[in-house]
């Protein structure tokens, strides 16, 4: 999802440097109002962490290989502010240090991979464990695993907004593409993130999760980051997003409300927009979307029900978690 | 002109990969040149062919994967083919500045723009760090495949993610360390 320059024209990669601005600014405030100062060390030391993790290669099937991202994971660990400014420097980094992704198209990945990645993916997070009602370590595995997979599935729909927008691609084929390869992608995502933030639970539980700021401070950060990624969803994606009836529902749906407006906006789109060829592709990944949001939230959560207990028996000494 | 002010080289290439952006979506004439000006530079800042093939074949690998995803598209072949040599030559843009400018130098022309403190901190202890961590889990690695002879699958994906989970709990401590460090030389 590293987008190279040359990809986006001038007027796409201005509107999203303008919004990943936004971003690191909201993320910035944050941090600065919440974060105790002995934790500021902690950011530097987390960013050579996401890049020396993203160099650790997992095996998957055919001989290939993928890696983790590593956005909802640091936001799991440190909070979301701090994770966006993690990011935002890991990107920093591997653009003026190894020409990987672009110089322009940096704010492009900022708002991909940091902003809508790590706050949808965190809003999932949330969502998934107060679903659960449980504080055990079980739970906080899933929820994790679960947020990964959502945060990368919505970061590659806003990337195939901004190809579409610069005409690189019709949105009708951009859309399936992206949504689809990163359905499967995020299932490696979610694993290595569930699986990392257990071994870190199992060992030491108190570093995880971050600064809990007022609640003042936490209602500012949620409703600047959906302020952020609704103008983010009507510039990049509501342009194209005809099939559906209500760019409010989609936006809920993206924003992790799906929970409570799941309903209305499963059944309504289908039957009155049946768009010939390639707009119902978009219509069919949409519903698939759904569907896999279902599949991987059941998955994740009967996982991590399953294999907490498991791993955890065979190195009881060390839980201390739960 | 790797002694040149690091101001003068961000701007250049800030501007040749404005411009590059900023041509028509089809091959053409004009690419040429910024591809002159690339070619006249190389020799002068001295970048290796290696150097420069390596991280470009790395690059490679993300541009074709979008253009693999516009070849579905009907007729968007100039399209394509322009994208492709406009990425090609921001990326070699962006080596040369790479290989003539050491982070530091950039890390302290973001400070002469007053770049939030935080990020400067933050990008200042990553570029110190990274290193160490790469080397710490690589060393990790070392350790587990030294004394491990299983390979399913599942038993390496619980093993890299156990890495990465100590690798974590490390550098939390490490930040501790460099924290209380950073109060005792006067760190506000």
């Amino acid at each position: 999802m590293h987008l190279p320059d040359g990809f986006l024209d001038t007027r796409t990669a201005l509107l999203s440097t303008g919004v990943a601005v936004a971003g690191v600014s909201i993320a910035l405030r944050q941090v600065r109002l919440t974060m105790q100062p002995r934790r500021v060390p902690m950011l530097g030391l987390a960013a050579a962490f996401v890049f020396a993790a993203q160099m650790l290669n997992f095996p998957v099937a055919g001989g290939t290989s993928g890696h983790l991202v590593g956005g909802v994971l640091t936001a799991v660990l440190l909070g979301p502010s701090a994770a966006v400014i993690v990011l935002a420097c890991v990107l920093i980094v591997q653009c003026l240090m190894f020409a990987d992704g672009g110089l322009f198209a940096l704010g492009a990945n900022m708002f991909n991979m940091g902003v809508v990645s790590i706050c949808a993916g965190y809003a999932a997070f949330d969502v998934a464990k107060r679903m659960t009602r449980s504080e055990a370590m079980w739970a906080t595995v899933f929820a994790a695993g679960f947020g990964g997979w959502f945060g990368t599935v919505a970061a590659s729909i806003t990337c195939a907004g901004m190809l579409a927008l610069s005409g690189m691609a019709p949105w009708g084929l951009a859309f399936p593409a992206m949504a689809n390869i990163h359905m499967v992608i995020g299932i490696g995502e979610g694993l290595i993130t569930g699986l990392v933030t257990y071994a870190v639970l199992r060992s030491r539980p108190e570093l995880v999760g971050g600064a809990q700021g007022s609640r003042a401070h936490r209602w500012f950060a949620f409703a600047g980051y959906s302020l952020l990624i609704s103008i983010g969803l009507a510039m990049f994606v509501a342009p194209f997003a005809s099939p559906w009836p209500d760019g409010l529902e989609y936006v809920a749906h993206k924003l992790g409300f799906e929970s409570r407006a799941g309903e209305a906006v499963l059944v309504s789109p289908l039957p009155d927009y049946q768009l010939p060829g390639i707009g119902s592709a978009a219509a069919a990944t949409a519903v698939a979307g759904l569907i896999g949001t279902v599949v991987v939230f059941c998955a994740a959560w009967g996982l991590a029900k399953w294999l907490v207990p498991v791993i955890g028996a065979s190195k009881k000494n060390a839980s201390t978690g739960n | 002109m790797h002694r040149l002010s690091p101001r003068i080289k961000i701007a250049a290439t800030f501007l040749l990969v404005a411009v590059t952006m900023g041509f028509p979506r089809h091959p053409d004439a004009l690419y040429w040149l910024p591809a002159l000006v690339l070619l006249v530079l190389w020799p002068l800042a001295r970048m290796p062919l290696g150097f420069a093939l390596r991280r470009l074949l790395m690059a490679e690998f993300f541009i074709l994967g979008i253009a693999i995803l516009t070849l579905l598209a009907p007729e968007s072949t100039p399209v394509l083919l322009s994208a492709i040599i406009k990425s090609n030559l921001c990326v070699l843009a962006m080596l040369l500045l790479i290989w003539t400018t050491p982070f530091h130098e950039i890390l302290g022309e973001l400070r002469r723009w007053r770049f939030p403190a935080v990020m400067l901190t933050t990008l200042a202890l990553m570029y110190r760090y990274l290193p160490v961590l790469a080397e710490e889990s690589a060393r990790m690695q070392r350790a587990r495949a030294s004394r491990t002879f299983q390979r399913k699958r599942g038993f390496v994906w619980k093993n890299l993610s156990g890495i990465i989970g100590r690798l974590f709990i490390r550098s939390a401590d490490r930040a501790e360390r460099i924290y209380l460090a950073m109060c005792a030389r006067g760190w506000r």
